[in-house]
């Protein structure tokens, strides 16, 4: 069947490019992901209430704390690209503006993952 | 003008407001929501690793009136969108789609969402000593 369509509909950006499978099952993993992720996000944050900064710091410079922080920053900003580019693709149809955002998303969530990865590391390692 | 007068396709304004739509429109908002709010998880994070006087700024940004709404409309906008997730979850092995499972976990997602936000600040209000 394929043999019958031109290439143009492909460079076109038309019909499937064969890895919309992928962003459903990737959003489902992070989203997985984050269910427990969110439950000790909500405890951490409840634990930062009462404590001053050293406090805090100690808190997520524990070295399991660390782990899921990055493991949760990873998944949230992970989840938040496959969930905005959707939001877009639904409601941004100008197709400059499209690509322009879809864009500006990505390199947000990728610039605030590694961010918050290395104020992260940055506090485990006390530096 | 007899283009204008043409009729349209049905959209929300039409439709009587029903707990399906609600529990579907609320996820999306909510996410949206959470995703503007990665800027504080951020700020917190990128203040904690700069030293007390950034922190204290963050501390003083969270600790005043929008802050604080900010942060309560970010708890029940988790609260929500997890409950309403794992409701998604649940809808992915292609259960609870009978009309009447359908809208008793909607409701239950969006009840839910209040319970646990009230939950989560009960928890902020007694550790601060009361109001």
């Amino acid at each position: 069947m394929s043999r019958l369509r031109t290439p143009l509909k492909t460079v076109r950006g038309l019909g499937s490019a064969r890895s919309g499978t992928r962003h459903f099952i990737v959003q489902r993993i992070t989203a997985v992901a984050l269910v427990p992720l969110s439950c000790w996000f909500v405890w951490l944050a409840l634990s930062l209430v009462h404590l001053d900064y050293a406090g805090a710091r100690a808190l997520i410079a524990q070295p399991l704390h660390a782990v899921l922080m990055v493991a949760f920053v990873g998944s949230v900003f992970w989840h938040a690209q496959l969930g905005l580019q959707v939001v877009i693709e639904d409601y941004v149809h100008t197709p400059g503006l499209e690509i322009a955002s879809q864009l500006a998303v990505k390199f947000l969530c990728v610039l605030g993952a590694l961010a918050s990865i290395l104020a992260v590391v940055r506090i485990a390692l006390g530096s | 003008m007899p283009q204008a007068a043409r009729p349209k396709s049905p959209h929300l304004q039409i439709y009587r407001w029903q707990i399906q739509m609600v529990s579907s429109i609320l996820h999306r908002a909510a996410g949206v929501a959470l995703a503007g709010g990665t800027v504080l998880l951020v700020c917190l994070l990128v203040a904690l690793a700069g030293g007390p006087e950034v922190y204290a700024k963050v501390q003083r940004c969270c600790a005043s009136m929008p802050g604080q709404l900010l942060l309560l409309g970010w708890t029940w906008s988790l609260a929500y969108h997890l409950l309403n997730g794992l409701r998604h979850l649940l809808e992915d092995t292609a259960a609870g789609f009978e009309i009447r499972t359908f809208v008793m976990t909607g409701w239950v997602a969006v009840l839910g969402s209040f319970v646990l936000t009230a939950l989560v600040w009960i928890c902020v209000l007694l550790q601060r000593g009361g109001l």
